[in-house]
């Protein structure tokens, strides 16, 4: 939104991660790889900001606060969701129920509501059919696991300073 | 028994869900059907690479593996995108698109 | 073999036990919908577990680095093309399978 402002920040944040990643891939020090690797990275940068993708949103350094918890928590909710969807693939006869819910999130950030969206889908057995406004349409895997993704609760888990923070 | 033999198991476990992606594949009905089983087989195609990297033991096979995984989503939205606005790049083709 | 080997071994095994489970979900379920959760399985816990135990067998940094780098891209990227594929479907004009209301249906 403010193009000047974050630019120069996000710059040197995506060549040093860019940079890092080559150390990490690499694995090598000597003179030779460190020259193609700074080669690498500055074509890389350039290509970037060519393209114009270099902005807060593709470079989201400013969400890494809060959102450790609710990582931790969706982990906990996809093991309890494969052990859910597995239950209903192994059952001699399938007693699924697929429904389509619909339901109004809280988030009023367009991040926000990425970030709701892609948990759902993430977690097995729920996944977004259709986002508009902030109305949500889920389609779950039985009517239970729909319902329990229609009750808000990781709605309400997504950091309120998910688009504010600096 | 031996980590190689325990790998080789593995192995074939991995290539019996690729062949169960590929009968979805080859079943259908719809082609969104299709799509989601060539996505499974190239998500299990890197589990593939990467066992193999462990069973050589060369660490740099899983850069191969990693390639491959940005290679199956990147053609796996390319073949949807075709499928939903019947061309591949053309701006003008898409809706709401600024120009 | 030593206890890292002895995890490592374990999570694989899990890893590719899932993922068998998920083909089975997607050549069972009855439509697109549905197979679409089965799949799901075997994009995030069976790669997760699958990946990790390679890295305990690995027991290198730099093996462990960019393994960690493949499940993030998986995971990062699975819900994308899931989103994209239920989306697309619906939008083809698939209707979602329901159960009718008799159980023995």
């Amino acid at each position: 939104m403010v193009p000047g402002s974050f630019a120069m920040k996000h710059k040197v944040s995506l060549g040093l991660v860019l940079a890092a990643l080559w150390l990490g891939l690499s694995g090598k020090l000597d003179p030779l790889f460190l020259l193609l690797g700074a080669v690498s990275v500055g074509f890389a940068l350039w290509t970037a900001l060519r393209m114009d993708i270099v902005d807060r949103e593709s470079h989201p350094i400013h969400i890494s606060g809060g959102l450790i918890r609710f990582w931790i928590l969706l982990i906990r909710d996809i093991v309890i969701a494969n052990t859910q969807v597995v239950r209903e693939i192994l059952r001699p006869r399938l007693a699924i129920t697929p429904t389509v819910v619909e339901f109004e999130s809280q988030q009023s950030s367009d991040l926000g509501k990425v970030i709701l969206g892609n948990s759902i889908t993430l977690t097995p057995g729920t996944v977004t059919l259709d986002i508009q406004g902030s109305r949500f349409r889920v389609h779950g895997l039985t009517r239970e696991i729909a319902e329990e993704a229609a009750s808000g609760v990781m709605d309400r888990r997504i950091p309120r300073d998910v688009e504010e923070g600096r | 028994m031996s980590i190689a033999s325990v790998l080789l198991l593995v192995g074939l476990a991995v290539l019996a869900t690729m062949a169960m992606a590929l009968a979805r594949g080859l079943l259908g009905p719809t082609v969104y059907d299709r799509i989601l089983a060539v996505n499974m087989f190239g998500t299990k195609t890197v589990l593939l690479i990467a066992l193999l990297a462990a069973r050589s033991g060369r660490s740099d096979y899983l850069d191969i593996a990693l390639l491959y995984a940005l290679i199956n989503f990147i053609g796996v939205i390319a073949v949807l995108k075709y499928f939903e606005y019947g061309s591949l790049g053309h701006p003008h083709a898409e809706e709401g698109d600024e120009g | 073999m030593s206890g890292i080997e002895w995890l490592g071994v374990i999570l694989l095994v899990l890893g590719a036990l899932l993922g068998l489970v998920g083909g089975i979900g997607v050549l069972r379920f009855p439509d697109f919908f549905t197979r679409l959760h089965a799949a799901g399985v075997t994009d995030t816990l069976a790669t997760g577990l699958f990946l990790s135990g390679l890295a305990c067998l690995f027991g290198d940094w730099q093996a462990t680095l960019k393994l960690a780098l493949i499940f993030f891209f998986v995971l990062f990227t699975s819900p994308t093309a899931s989103h994209a594929l239920a989306k697309a479907a619906l939008h083809g004009g698939l209707k979602p399978w329901k159960r009718r209301e008799d159980p023995h249906g």
